[in-house]
């Protein structure tokens, strides 16, 4: 394999790791944020319970996030010279900021939400907790805006080949920045509501009746069930937007050849670039008319059209982005499934989580990580269908690429995959272990427990 | 100085990185170096000393992301230049990061059968980051040469920085930790200042024999008396912490923090000093900060972003290190303080 091969794979590898932990700390501070808010109403030791068990997975996804962040701001340089050089002057002010604004916000105030409580007074450890959550999110914003700019650029010119900055409010602004931040804040929510509906779920298997565990498997159910008519509508504007903007990348999502209409809603194929159709292929008739165009015989944008005259490919490469989408939207209608069931059981009787059978736990502990599938996919989707571009009509990924020798790419390659599947076990087994060990009633921190402060609640109310 | 905004703003930015680089070496450097001293601490111990760097870890590591970042915005070719040239070392240094972040979190939250393994990476974590960092020092001051002798050289460096990390990391604990770990601390720093003098005098010796420039710089009249405090200053700072190191701990904790602000003081001297060579330089006698900045609009767009900023960001960092003042205790997540009289401070409402 070349170097630009073995690249791509290292920063696909190294991204796809880093993101599993921002879209679960995202959402989840805002979480956390809300479990201390009805605490410090309510004064009900469950809030504090749920926020005592949900800050430890907030720590330990943050820790993992921030480290493998680090990873990220290195790969520019070590494989990737070529793309600050073209286009450093968009890309740097925009990755300053999301240092300057938001890491040092939430790494500040980190150390205060884990483990201040006991030292400061109520009000800053709540204010801790809520710049810690806009901190990430103020952080995905950044990100966003960069990632967004490199699908639909605007707001620069070209002075000998260089990339300079004209109109800053254009640039934050880019077409498709609304869509696609609202795509992914929502995806977080959504992991992390099957995060804590499936943990929640886990426990009460294991035989767990606690008041906090009732409260938080409901709020994860309830949570995903509100937000996935959400996705599908900012899902569905996000794909507009990309149907103006990127046209190439609709065509290989679809698995669409020749630009015409009607064209079918492709269920199932199997895209061969070689012989340019389809295989296999079942479809409902006129849905990608449908969707896209919003009426029963529009016309479909095809692979076709990006072919140059001498033969060269100017679309993405099609069989990952077909099927990175369609696992998207697999995972998706089985989300709609399982939280619309989870809260219909709920009501029916008003029998809350006590109305939810051993098999539909089942289900729910089976989804606790359905949403990195879904996000990964969804970001393969997107990435995999800017190629052959790193930003849409200025730079190549070709011309990028840093000129190191290929071995040494695979070894470092090699190192981190290795490192990044045993630290996903680790998360996901730690995560089930604390599960348990919490279902058993033993204490989590470092500390013992503490039944003084059990004590002292009982005591304020 | 000039007002044209092409010289001045590529000063500023130099000036902005180098900043963070100092302020991360000292940070990380501390608690770098109590990861590098785990091997000597009983699991007790152990655990008072990821308690007193457990609050302040992560931010000191973004300082990393700061001065990375800066290079990376401000002067993108030089970025390319020595991070490809610096290609495995950078990965070794991640690499143990990644190890020495997660095992913070593991080590405490895994079945405590696994503990003793996620000492060792956190330990073994720390050590590839120091031994790394101090490698791609090396390589740095020779100019990014890939030869025999600047390798040796660069093995010289990661040995001494990671002694130096220790150092500091020693001294932290003697501010940090009471009773048989402060007098342990004590006597890992005793150990550990061989390591920063040497460091000190290898990189001193070698920079200006690598290039005549430097040499010139040092070594003419009047720019020797100019810099004569910088040297002279190094020489006290190393005699204050030779005498301090044999009277601590003193009665009533006396004085414990003067070994951390020296060591402190020793890393910005050595620091301004590798600075002072190295200018007008960012790849060393190949590219200067002038050729390598990014065009002048972009650097105002963040110019006035970190000046808006960075204020905020020292301030909050201070808060943080107040909060978490005093002895080091363990951690916890607890809402509600245990015992109210541990501190006194936040006791739970009383009972209505």
């Amino acid at each position: 394999m070349d170097t630009l091969l073995l690249s791509r794979i290292q920063f696909a590898a190294n991204i796809s790791f880093h993101i599993l932990f921002p879209t679960i700390t995202i959402a989840l501070g805002w979480v956390l944020l809300f479990f201390k808010l009805r605490f410090n109403a309510t004064r009900d030791p469950k809030w504090m319970e749920a926020y005592g068990f949900w800050v430890k997975v907030f720590a330990l996804s943050f820790a993992l996030g921030v480290v493998s962040g680090i990873t990220m701001s290195f790969q520019f340089g070590t494989n990737w010279p070529g793309f600050m050089e073209t286009v450093g002057n968009v890309a740097g002010p925009l990755l300053a900021y999301e240092v300057l604004t938001a890491f040092f916000l939430e790494a500040a105030f980190l150390g205060i939400m884990l483990f201040g409580a006991t030292r400061v007074p109520g009000w800053l450890h709540t204010l801790a907790t809520f710049l810690v959550a806009f901190g990430t999110t103020l952080s995905a914003f950044w990100i966003l805006v960069l990632n967004s700019w490199m699908h639909t650029p605007q707001g620069h010119e070209l002075r000998d080949g260089i990339v300079h900055a004209t109109d800053w409010v254009q640039i934050i602004f880019n077409p498709s920045m609304p869509y696609r931040l609202a795509h992914m804040l929502v995806a977080s929510g959504l992991t992390v509501a099957f995060l804590i509906a499936g943990i929640s779920a886990y426990r009460r298997l294991r035989g767990d009746r606690a008041a906090s565990v009732a409260a938080t498997l409901r709020f994860g159910l309830v949570l995903a069930a509100v937000l996935i008519p959400v996705q599908v509508l900012v899902g569905d504007l996000h794909g507009l937007n990309t149907l103006k903007h990127q046209p190439a990348k609709i065509a290989a999502m679809e698995g669409n050849w020749e630009t015409g209409g009607p064209r079918p809603l492709i269920l199932f194929a199997l895209p061969d670039e070689e012989r340019r159709e389809n295989l296999l292929e079942i479809g409902i008739p006129h849905g990608a008319s449908l969707i896209l165009t919003h009426s029963m015989n529009g016309s479909v944008p095809g692979l076709n059209d990006y072919v140059a005259a001498d033969g060269t490919v100017l679309h993405p490469p099609v069989a990952p982005v077909f099927f990175a989408f369609r696992i998207m939207i697999g995972v998706a209608v089985l989300m709609m499934l399982l939280s619309w069931t989870g809260v219909a059981l709920m009501r029916r009787r008003r029998a809350g989580v006590e109305g939810l059978p051993k098999a539909f736990l089942h289900a729910t502990v089976a989804m606790t990580f359905a949403g990195w599938i879904a996000t990964l996919a969804g970001w393969y989707t997107t990435e995999i269908g800017r190629q052959p571009w790193l930003v849409t009509g200025l730079l190549s990924t070709q011309e990028a690429v840093a000129d190191v020798p290929a071995p040494m790419v695979l070894g470092t390659l090699v190192a981190y995959l290795a490192v990044y599947l045993a630290l996903i076990l680790a998360y996901v087994g730690v995560l089930f272990y604390l599960a348990r060990k919490a279902a058993d009633g033993k204490p989590l921190g470092m500390m013992p427990g503490s039944p003084a402060a059990q004590v002292a609640i009982t005591a304020a109310e | 100085m000039s007002a044209d905004p092409a010289v001045w703003l590529p000063f500023v930015f130099a000036a902005l990185m180098g900043l963070s680089i100092v302020i991360y070496v000292v940070l990380d450097g501390f608690d770098l170096g109590v990861g590098v001293l785990f091997p000597f601490a009983d699991d007790d111990e152990k655990d008072l000393m990821v308690a007193s760097i457990g609050p302040f870890w992560d931010a000191n590591e973004t300082w990393l992301v700061l001065a990375i970042g800066l290079l990376l915005v401000a002067f993108p070719v030089a970025h390319g230049t020595i991070l490809t040239a610096l290609y495995l070392p950078v990965a070794v240094m991640l690499l143990g990061l990644i190890l020495r972040g997660v095992a913070f979190e593991f080590r405490a939250k895994a079945p405590a059968r696994q503990k003793a393994r996620w000492n060792r990476a956190f330990f073994a974590g720390s050590l590839m980051a120091s031994l790394a960092q101090g490698f791609m020092l090396g390589l740095y001051v020779l100019g990014l040469d890939h030869s025999w002798a600047a390798l040796a050289f660069g093995v010289v460096t990661a040995v001494f920085l990671t002694v130096g990390y220790s150092f500091i990391g020693a001294a932290w604990l003697i501010l940090k930790a009471r009773d048989d770990l402060q007098v342990k601390a004590v006597a890992w720093a005793r150990g550990g200042i061989w390591g920063l003098i040497l460091g000190l005098a290898a990189i001193s010796a070698a920079s200006p024999l690598v290039s005549t420039r430097i040499w010139e710089k040092w070594f003419t009249w009047p720019a020797m008396a100019w810099l004569a405090p910088l040297p002279i200053l190094s020489v006290l700072l190393v005699g204050l912490l030779w005498a301090m190191l044999r009277r601590l701990p003193m009665e009533g904790d006396r004085l414990s923090w003067v070994p951390f602000v020296a060591a402190t003081a020793l890393f910005v001297l050595a620091f301004l000093g590798l600075a002072y060579s190295f200018y007008p330089y960012v790849v060393p006698e190949q590219i200067t900060i002038y050729q390598a900045a990014s065009a002048p609009e972009s650097l105002w767009i963040i110019l006035i972003g970190t000046i808006i900023v960075l204020p905020m960001i020292l301030g909050y960092t201070v808060l943080s290190y107040v909060v978490f003042r005093g002895k080091a205790s363990l951690l916890n997540y607890d809402l509600i303080a245990e015992d109210p009289a541990r501190d006194g401070k936040a006791a739970p409402r009383p009972p209505r």
